[in-house]
């Protein structure tokens, strides 16, 4: 990888016995132009960037963020990663990200600690146990792994699980995806804008977009930012819940609501959650980091929002969730909580592809469960924006379905509740 | 949690009411007039600003009426509320 330290377990031992580590990525001033801008050095964006400078040949781009990398939802999720939605179109992207997972620490030399642990969803109701078969089913078809557990395997599965009936909401079954799991979240950050780096991607962070410039025919001619104006034909905004601020700049207004989701993580303990484990209808998900502290996703509030917060009435009643769920989990004390604002689509599906500004890319709208896609939209976003037009596995995820009404309805299959 | 000033009932919190989203938001009086990209923009379309946001609220645990509120939705602090 060029201008950067190969990474081996030959040269990590070599660097333990002394020596500075040297910076992954550079810090350079932005240029006054580029091919390509992209807003967001979240994992997407940085993605983006990645795949349009290493498989597309297109490396004269710079990722702006208005704060530092990773420092917005990629650094505040908890991790989840799993393909198993319901829609074919829904499948199609997150099994293409879920395969790109797979190979993703060996591709950009970066361990990004992808753990295939299983992700196992919960049902406590006749109709959960309907709709999770049938996502089951409609998985099955597709290839994506997914399957039925009784209530004694999923205790088998995940030991402090309750299953006993005497609860109010008793566990019926659940849906195991065996390849979900979870990866390091920084991690994926980071290496993305290590290898994007190297191949000569400017990665400016505190640099934040006050505006997008058009030219006579409306096309984009350049953003301008708090550390100057920067010309260029294409744009790719990729600002999660910030979307609607910066398409607003060039005047397209978005289907889309920002909403504050929480997260919180307890007191580091030994190892005890062998896997993820959702549950949509009492709403909690639960596993457990490396450093030992269980991970726990709260729901978002209902309101919009841009406060990075949340109300803690939505953090307690995910609690009284897990409490019911893992009894033994009831003296932990929760150490750190906090919010994250994420955008929201009317059918919870995202947005990836070509707006009516010519040059204006857009990739949001993940909603609750942006980070498994990571890979696969960048990918995907990245040839969107080579080639201008949609990537065939974008393209039913275009701006456009709202105005032909081709939704892809996901509220089922995203989890979180909103 | 808001303290939500309920026009008719006083501030009660926030799991009183439910969120009725963006306020003023007018459906297109002969929907056969009107092209998809209106009709989608009606639908769908949301202003979604960093900043002031008019937005209704329902009280459903307690008078069950909509009204109006004007949020910032930076620091969620509630400038007004009216019927």
């Amino acid at each position: 990888m060029v201008g950067s330290t190969h990474f081996s377990a030959w040269s990590l031992l070599r660097r333990a016995f002394g020596g500075a580590w040297p910076e992954q990525w550079r810090a350079p001033e932005p240029r006054d132009a580029y091919d390509v801008v992209i807003i967001g050095a979240g994992g997407h964006g940085l993605a983006t960037a990645y795949y349009l400078a290493s498989q597309h040949g297109i490396r004269n781009i710079a990722v702006l963020d208005k704060g530092w990398l990773g420092g917005g939802n990629t650094g505040r999720n908890t991790t989840i990663i799993r393909s198993n939605y319901l829609c074919d179109e829904s499948a199609a992207i997150y099994e293409h990200a879920l395969k790109l997972w797979e190979g993703l620490s060996q591709a950009l030399n970066y361990n990004v600690m992808y753990s295939p642990r299983g992700v196992m969803m919960l049902a406590h109701n006749h109709h959960d146990v309907r709709v999770f078969r049938r996502h089951v089913h409609a998985n099955r078809l597709l290839g994506v792994d997914n399957e039925w557990l009784t209530p004694e395997q999923a205790k088998a599965f995940c030991p402090p699980l309750d299953i006993g009936r005497s609860v109010r909401y008793p566990v019926l079954g659940a849906a195991l995806q065996r390849r979900g799991g979870v990866a390091r979240h920084d991690a994926v950050a980071w290496g993305y804008a290590r290898a994007a780096s190297a191949l000569g991607v400017d990665i400016v962070q505190n640099c934040e977009v006050t505006g997008i410039d058009r030219g006579p025919d409306g096309a984009v001619t350049g953003v301008r930012t708090t550390r100057g104006s920067i010309r260029c034909r294409k744009v790719g905004v990729v600002a999660a819940g910030h979307t609607s601020v910066l398409m607003a700049m060039a005047g397209v207004r978005m289907p889309l609501e920002s909403f504050p989701l929480q997260a919180l993580v307890s007191e580091p303990v030994k190892p005890v959650m062998p896997c993820v484990v959702m549950s949509n209808t009492i709403h909690a998900y639960i596993s457990q980091s490396d450093k030992g502290e269980l991970v726990i996703g709260a729901g978002t509030d209902v309101y919009t929002s841009y406060s990075q917060a949340g109300g803690p009435h939505i953090a307690s009643h995910t609690l009284e969730a897990i409490c019911e769920l893992f009894p033994t989990f009831r003296r932990l004390r929760m150490l750190r909580n906090w919010g994250g604002i994420v955008d929201c689509t009317p059918d919870r599906s995202p947005i990836i592809g070509v707006t009516p500004v010519p040059g204006l890319f857009v990739n949001c709208g993940w909603g609750t469960g942006g980070f498994k896609a990571t890979p696969g939209s960048g990918h995907v976003f990245a040839a969107t924006i080579a080639r201008g037009e949609p990537h065939p596995i974008a393209a039913p995820f275009s701006l456009d379905r709202f105005r032909t009404g081709r939704l892809i309805d996901e509220a089922a299959a995203a989890a979180v509740s909103h | 949690m808001l303290l939500i000033p309920c026009p008719w009932c006083g501030p009660r919190p926030e799991n009183e009411f439910r969120h009725g989203g963006e306020a003023h938001v007018v459906r297109p009086v002969d929907p056969r007039c009107v092209s998809d990209a209106e009709w989608a923009d009606f639908l769908y379309n949301r202003t979604n600003p960093k900043g002031i946001h008019a937005e209704r609220w329902r009280h459903i645990h307690g008078c069950g009426r909509f009204f109006n509120c004007i949020r910032d939705t930076v620091t969620d602090r509630i400038v007004t509320t009216s019927k």
